[in-house]
């Protein structure tokens, strides 16, 4: 079996031994060359100072300190091993949440003198917060409590009130002598009480987590691959879930849905793909797609929201500023935003939180974020991926926090929980090849995107459902019409904005469904007879005139205008975007401020309604 | 699905990701080209990362004029075969001051050879972003190096001063004459190169093959013996079966001996090896601390 990957944190303070217990698992097993020791020799004041080998910068080594994350290879035949090392003061939380960012484990370290100290819940807090789910607590310095397991045991006492707070983590203790090597790389003969692996065999056996994540597919479109004049590949690499030749995805931030036409595969051709891995993938159909959007399972997509609740950790020099514009950077899109609310700060110590009124370099606080574009995440603790960004400040280009989102800002959610979203049955009427279901498509996506709940039925789709067993009669034609009322009055009930795109060309049946749903919006869809039969989008005008149709509206059969219509749109005189914008208009002047929705649809194949 | 990927393609995924970021957040980027393992590496996730098309950026090479003749043959092959766009600079400037390892110390030597011909070169090309094959395992101040290396208007590398870098979120963002060195290899190890070598089958300049060469034996080092090498009274050049750990300018990269002259010998070797790859690099071994040096200055 091929080796794989185990990225590792470690925390400590100097004092704990953090550095030589990486220069000891390095160490002892041979991952250090003859002539990177002999250089820590020539350093070394007496012996071989195994702290040496991790002190990578001057100022480091002057000063005796870890100054940055640093980090450091070593395998054995099972695993490779990537080791972040950062330095343990409080002054750089920055760099162990740094490290711990992309750390499966965390090694946190305690003298076994000391025992639990307040930064070992600081460590354990951070690594918890980052993500990390399984913690080593390596209890060093046993040597100089004579092998003790007595003094072991309280300190696991100690450690077992502090992790009944890290819910859901896999925890082990392991009684070290970093200095003489005991239980790091080989089992220790001074501590026979101890009958657990040692540190490495420990880090080579443990399962590795599960890749396997509980969300479904989403790649992040990072770049698009364009060559042959009409070829477009859009690269990314998979943040979640597996991704087959033929699979439905659905694109954010436009709600269309596609398949996957090929899987762009360098010398191979195995048409499936699955996270962490980078690939370009080929749809059917032509669309807007380019760096920022996202393709996805359409039965399980990424939440979609403009305001969301995120712990951030503070890590620049100037404090945050409430209202002030940044960049946040998620995913593959960049895009502004402020800082709305800030809603605690956490403290680390006693892992409560607590109001505040500032957010200071290394602190770690909830706040409300506003982002001017649609963020599509998913809460961090699903998937680090779609759930983490950072700040950038747009002046000086420094990074200012790493920020995990919780959710759609909950403010909003009780706001609509509090307010519930009125219903509304918008109905477009008017000739066929008018613009009904371009301009009912344009309003969906814009409502969906603003996070109100919405649903688009077509009246062909309807015709291919649920009035199958309707024809083309006057009375054929009422009945269709009173069902997709019906149908959207259901909807509208449950604060749902239904938009109706269908010809319904009676004013009487019109008029009746007026009487009968609440919030019903009339939107005549307007373009003369000629207009329509040149547009003639779905050949029937031709058909109809030929005499092969019967009874199609506008030919054969009458078409009666509506009288007093909330909206009407003249779509031989206006463009696609006044129209919407006119019924936007209408819309919010009476819809709450918007939330975040999950639905999605699937766009309809046309027949004659 | 319940794959879990190779350590390998894990690594693969990550620098193809990261090439991707600096190809799509930059318009002018560059990669710099050394013709030896790192770079060939690059090569193939280059290709692998664009692929049907070819790379959005040219290759760089900063040719000294002391690569071995083997290199240069390389390269033009390779570049040629590949179709990739390839700019050679060479530092014409210090080579007419007649700058060499023998007269001016290897540390001037590269501090104009390579560190400032670097500089001018992305100057001149006004490039933004170049990506380099550098990985943080070679040496312990490239340990502490992030995967977007910020460097101000004068190439500097500020180790104080580096942008926190969680997750794999970049932040490419920099003022006009600002640059970034971007090292997509960061995460590998010289075994993983070598590794992603043999599984994948890509070519590698032969000089890293074991072979009977001419050499001079300079204390430790081995040296591959030419006509423009001075010898020291009494010197004699020597043929020995070895091969190149890694590839620089002829005066100041040492061999090792070796026998292994397969890819899986090559890995066999590594795996057992006590030395490190930069020992035989005679500009690391100058002073402690000398990459940290050089990589303040603008070494890449």
């Amino acid at each position: 079996m091929e080796p794989q990957l185990l990225r590792l944190t470690t925390a400590g303070s100097v004092d704990d031994g953090k550095s030589t217990l990486i220069g000891r698992l390095l160490h002892d097993s041979d991952a250090v060359y003859e002539d990177q020791l002999q250089a820590v020799r020539k350093v070394s004041r007496g012996g071989l100072d195994l702290a040496l080998l991790t002190d990578g910068l001057r100022a480091e080594r002057e000063q005796g300190i870890t100054i940055d994350v640093a980090y450091r290879y070593f395998s054995t035949p099972r695993r490779r091993f990537i080791i972040a090392d950062t330095p343990g003061h409080e002054e750089y939380t920055r760099n162990m949440a740094t490290g711990a960012s992309t750390a499966e484990l965390a090694l946190i370290l305690l003298d076994a003198r000391k025992g639990v100290l307040p930064q070992t819940r600081r460590h354990a807090c951070i690594a918890w917060l980052l993500g990390i789910r399984r913690i080593v607590f390596v209890i060093n310095k046993m040597d100089a409590v004579a092998y003790s397991e007595e003094v072991f045991q309280g300190v696991c006492q100690e450690l077992a009130a502090l992790t009944e707070q890290l819910d859901g983590c896999l925890l082990h203790n392991i009684p070290v002598s970093a200095l003489e090597g005991d239980n790091v790389v080989r089992r220790s003969d001074h501590m026979p009480w101890f009958r657990g692996d040692c540190l490495l065999e420990y880090l080579e056996t443990l399962p590795l987590e599960n890749t396997e994540s509980a969300l479904d597919f989403r790649l992040p479109v990072q770049y698009v691959i364009r060559d042959q004049p009409d070829f477009r590949a859009y690269a990314g690499q998979i943040a979640a879930g597996s991704v087959q030749v033929g699979d439905e995805v659905l694109i954010l931030p436009s709600y269309q849905v596609t398949r996957v036409s090929t899987i762009c595969e360098f010398e191979r051709n195995s048409g499936s793909a699955y996270a962490p891995m980078s690939v370009s993938l080929c749809l059917d159909g032509q669309f807007d797609v380019g760096r920022g959007s996202m393709l996805c399972s359409p039965a399980n997509p990424p939440q979609v929201a403009q305001q969301v609740q995120a712990r951030v950790i503070w890590m620049a020099e100037t404090p945050m500023k409430l209202h002030h514009p940044y960049l946040v950077k998620h995913t593959s899109q960049r895009v502004c935003a402020q800082v709305s609310r800030l809603i605690s700060v956490l403290d680390v110590h006693t892992l409560n939180t607590q109001p505040a009124t500032e957010l200071r370099l290394n602190e770690i606080g909830t706040v409300e974020l506003e982002t001017h574009l649609p963020l599509f995440f998913d809460p961090y603790n699903l998937n680090r991926i779609t759930g983490s960004f950072v700040l950038i400040d747009p002046i000086s280009n420094q990074t200012l926090a790493a920020g995990m989102i919780e959710g759609a800002a909950s403010r909003k959610i009780e706001k609509r929980n509090q307010m519930l979203q009125p219903g509304f049955a918008v109905w477009f009427t008017g000739l066929s090849s008018a613009g009904k279901s371009t301009i009912s498509q344009a309003v969906y996506e814009r409502l969906w995107a603003m996070g109100y709940k919405v649903e688009l039925l077509d009246g062909d789709v309807v015709r291919r459902h649920i009035s199958k067993d309707l024809g083309f009669s006057e009375e054929d034609r009422n009945e269709n019409v009173r069902r997709i009322g019906f149908l959207a009055d259901l909807l509208a009930k449950n604060g749902v904005i239904a938009l109706v795109s269908a010809i319904s060309p009676y004013r009487a049946i019109r008029d009746e469904l007026r009487s009968k749903i609440a919030g019903f919006v009339e939107v005549y869809v307007n373009a003369p007879l000629s207009v329509c039969e040149y547009r003639d989008v779905k050949g029937l005008y031709s058909k109809a005139r030929a005499g092969v149709l019967k009874k199609f509206t506008g030919i054969d059969d009458p078409y009666e205008p509506p009288l007093n219509p909330e909206i009407e749109c003249r779509t031989d005189r206006e463009t696609l975007a006044e129209s919407v914008a006119k019924i936007m208009e209408y819309l919010e002047t009476r819809l709450p401020v918007a939330s975040h929705s999950a639905s999605y649809h699937v766009k309809a194949v046309s027949t004659p309604d | 699905m319940n794959s879990q990927l190779s350590h390998i393609k894990a690594l693969e995924a990550e620098s193809i990701h990261i090439m991707r970021e600096v190809a799509a957040e930059f318009s002018r980027p560059v990669m710099l080209y050394s013709i030896g393992k790192d770079s060939s590496v690059m090569l193939r996730l280059a290709q692998k990362a664009f692929y049907p098309a070819r790379p959005p950026f040219p290759l760089l090479h900063i040719d000294t004029t002391y690569k071995f003749r083997e290199m240069t043959e390389f390269r033009d092959r390779i570049c040629a075969e590949l179709g990739f766009k390839l700019i050679v600079h060479v530092p014409s400037e210090a080579r007419e001051q007649g700058v060499n390892p023998f007269k001016f110390g290897t540390q001037k030597c590269c501090a104009l050879l390579k560190t400032k011909s670097l500089l001018d070169a992305l100057a001149h090309g006004a490039f933004e972003a170049a990506l380099g094959g550098a990985r943080r395992e070679e040496e312990k101040s490239r340990a502490k190096e992030r995967v977007y290396s910020f460097r101000d208007v004068h190439g500097q590398w500020d180790p104080k001063n580096q942008r926190p870098e969680p997750w794999n979120l970049f932040n490419g963002r920099i003022d006009k004459g600002e640059t970034i060195r971007v090292f997509p290899l960061s995460n590998w190890t010289e075994l993983d190169v070598w590794e992603y070598i043999n599984q994948e089958n890509i070519p590698v300049v032969p000089l890293y093959f074991a072979h009977e060469r001419q050499m001079l034996i300079r204390g430790d080092l081995l040296i591959p013996y030419m006509q423009d090498v001075p010898l020291l009274p009494g010197e004699t050049p020597q043929t020995i079966m070895c091969r190149f750990r890694s590839l620089g300018c002829r005066f100041c990269t040492g061999a090792v001996r070796s026998t292994a002259t397969t890819l899986p010998e090559i890995i066999d070797e590594l795996r057992t090896v006590r030395w490190s790859e930069r020992q035989n690099r005679i500009i690391d071994l100058d002073q402690e601390g000398s990459m940290e040096l050089k990589k303040r200055e603008g070494y890449f």
